[in-house]
């Protein structure tokens, strides 16, 4: 089942008199529970092929169908509400509220759903159990090492149950283990049947997951599934 | 239904995320908030103390008398009649005092009253250029006066001018320390006084000259016997009307009984003038209506830089924050929500500001009250709550519409 089908999109900002063409011509793809990593170096237009996919951007020309909806046409606050229920994003800092401890900040994407009180500090607390914090809920992010914030990070991301999980560098801040460790949870966020679109410019990172997109120049330069696939083998710890 | 419900918890919502916020940023939100603590003290303070001079005074007016007519040489708030015209008049003396006393059918009560300052002393204790009324025993039923202690003079001690002297409160507590004034005698110019009363505090702190509490009085007699000489005193005639009602027709005999006293043809000008309270009043009104608009200009200005100050810290807050805007609209936050994030977090710090103040303002009017009747009244409060979630608002609207209009994209960026 189709979750991404993009159509002959562009992405044309204006900078002053010129026009800069982020993207020309891209069409995509991703099926549910795909594990797919978009590669490309600076400047290629994988970030805005990124904030497009996550929906915090639209695109100038072309269609873009998610789940069902197109959102090309969206207004910001549609936008607000298909980002809250249906993607969950991790970023290369982390990007946690700081002076808030791991489970307000798991719990704020339930906030601005809606979800009552009690329904979703149970959710957050799972969901910290899964990616292994169930003794940090109470600490906050400087209490936490760069592996838990972004553990956490993952958590946020994985509360609300998305359809997507877009990590932009999810390991561009950690040690290689640390990294590791965070590659293994994807590989298991995978494996329970979610769908993972993972953005860097770290070949043996993109290696971890299952389709390679490679960007260059607003242009999809190859779409091809991994053969030499890594898989993670380092025992995630659950200190 | 369910649309109402979803705003309800927005709101709610919204006011849970910046009581975080708020509780996050302790250090800001206090120094923010004290602009609005200093604002609202001052405000709050400022109407107290407005309240508290409109009671000094119509206490003080209170305890003259308000149904009273006062017949004197000089007019003592008409500004129409220039003063040498009125310096010009001859003294009223204490005959035709007398003789208005004799014809007038309408007042309750009647008293002259000439006016010395003189220095009191009992033993070491000394009280310079104390005001002294001399009048006679029927002044007491032209006023509202109390005592302490002791009694008016009778009408043989008045008519017989004997050394008499009935003093105010502050007048006692100079002379007698101790207490135990009564019945004792004081020197007034060197002459012996028995005190034969002492009156309660009036507490009318604003009246000067005419307030009971430093004054003392003696038969007017005595004043012309011991002091003055009468041909050289203008006697000023209390009257007091029956009821207030009254007053008016009062005035109209009076005035008649008096140009005929006078011995005035029908073509000249009063050569008296009949003063009443209500000059007093107007008088006051009009002073504590300048010190009013000028009270809350000032305090009106310092709300307002305060606000300026609030704009500023949350445009600050804002521009710090712009990540995490950019964080909260990734993860679903509405611009409403944002925008209503900020409103509230805004108002919250102006609203704990504002309580903040009421109750420094509370403790600073409770130290005020020692001296001045200063008690912080509802409308205050309820002007002080106001203001402090106005300002919020206003000075919170335009950094929070900055946030509710950032681009997630750009706000993630923001290094």
């Amino acid at each position: 089942m189709n979750i991404i089908n993009i159509e002959h999109i562009a992405k044309i900002y204006q900078v002053g008199s010129e026009e800069v063409h982020a993207l020309r011509d891209v069409s995509l793809r991703i099926d549910k529970n795909e594990y797919v990593a978009i590669m490309g170096p600076s400047g290629s237009g994988k970030s805005t092929l990124m904030n497009i996919l996550g929906c915090l951007d639209t695109p100038t020309k072309g269609l873009y169908d998610f789940v069902g909806t197109n959102v090309s046409e969206m207004t910001d606050n549609e936008l607000a509400k298909i980002r809250n229920k249906e993607i969950g994003f991790v970023f290369q800092t982390f990007n946690l509220l700081p002076r808030s401890d791991a489970l307000h900040n798991v719990e704020l994407p339930l906030i601005y759903a809606g979800v009552p009180t009690y329904e979703r500090r149970e959710m957050a607390k799972d969901t910290l159990v899964k990616v292994g914090l169930e003794d940090r809920i109470h600490h906050k992010p400087n209490e936490l090492s760069g592996g838990q914030r972004q553990r956490v990070a993952v958590a946020r991301a994985l509360v609300t149950k998305p359809s997507i999980i877009l990590a932009d560098e999810p390991t561009g801040n950690l040690d290689s283990r640390t990294g590791e460790e965070i590659m293994m949870l994807f590989n298991n966020i995978n494996e329970q049947g979610n769908t993972v679109i993972l953005v860097t410019h770290e070949e043996y990172i993109a290696k971890h997951a299952k389709r390679i997109i490679r960007i260059k120049d607003g242009l999809i330069e190859s779409d091809a599934p991994v053969t030499d696939r890594y898989i993670p083998s380092v025992k995630h710890e659950t200190n | 239904m369910k649309n109402l419900r979803n705003y309800i918890f927005e709101i709610k919502e919204s006011i849970l995320i910046s009581l975080q916020a708020i509780r996050a940023n302790k250090v800001r939100s206090i120094l923010t908030a004290l602009s609005i603590v200093i604002g609202v003290a001052s405000v709050v303070l400022m109407s107290t103390a407005l309240n508290g001079i409109d009671v000094v005074f119509q206490r003080g007016v209170a305890s003259l008398g308000s149904d009273n007519l006062y017949i004197d040489k000089w007019a003592w708030f008409d500004d129409n009649i220039p003063w040498w015209e009125l310096r010009n008049r001859k003294n009223l003396t204490i005959e035709e005092f007398n003789e208005y006393e004799k014809r007038a059918k309408l007042p309750l009560a009647i008293a002259p009253a000439v006016y010395t300052s003189q220095t009191l002393k009992y033993r070491d204790n000394i009280l310079e250029y104390a005001r002294i009324m001399g009048t006679n025993y029927n002044y007491i039923k032209t006023t509202n006066l109390d005592f302490s202690e002791g009694r008016f003079f009778t009408q043989i001690e008045s008519n017989g001018a004997r050394n008499v002297v009935i003093i105010g409160s502050t007048v006692a507590d100079n002379l007698f320390p101790q207490g135990g004034g009564l019945n004792n005698f004081i020197k007034i110019k060197g002459r012996k006084f028995r005190v034969i009363g002492i009156l309660k505090e009036q507490g009318s702190y604003m009246m000067g000259d005419m307030n009971p509490d430093n004054m003392a009085y003696v038969p007017v007699g005595a004043v012309f016997k011991n002091f003055h000489r009468a041909s050289y005193m203008s006697v000023t005639i209390n009257v007091r009307a029956a009821n207030s009602a009254m007053v008016e027709e009062t005035k109209d005999e009076a005035i008649n009984i008096m140009r005929q006293v006078r011995g005035l043809t029908y073509d000249e000008e009063n050569d008296f003038s009949i003063n009443q309270q209500e000059g007093l009043l107007n008088n006051i009104g009009e002073t504590t209506s300048v010190i009013k608009i000028a009270g809350f200009f000032i305090t009106g200005l310092a709300l307002f830089v305060g606000a300026i100050g609030i704009m500023n810290i949350m445009f600050v807050s804002v521009k710090e924050r712009t990540r995490e805007i950019g964080v909260r609209k990734a993860i679903g936050a509405t611009s409403r929500t944002v925008l209503g994030q900020f409103l509230f977090e805004s108002s919250t710090i102006c609203l704990l500001g504002g309580i903040g103040g009421l109750a420094l303002a509370g403790v600073l009017s409770m130290a005020l009250n020692q001296v001045f009747p200063a008690t912080i009244q509802v409308d205050a409060v309820v002007l002080a709550i106001m203001i402090s979630i106005i300002t919020g608002i206003l000075s919170g609207l335009a950094p929070a519409y900055t946030a509710s209009k950032m681009d997630p994209v750009d706000a993630l960026r923001y290094e």
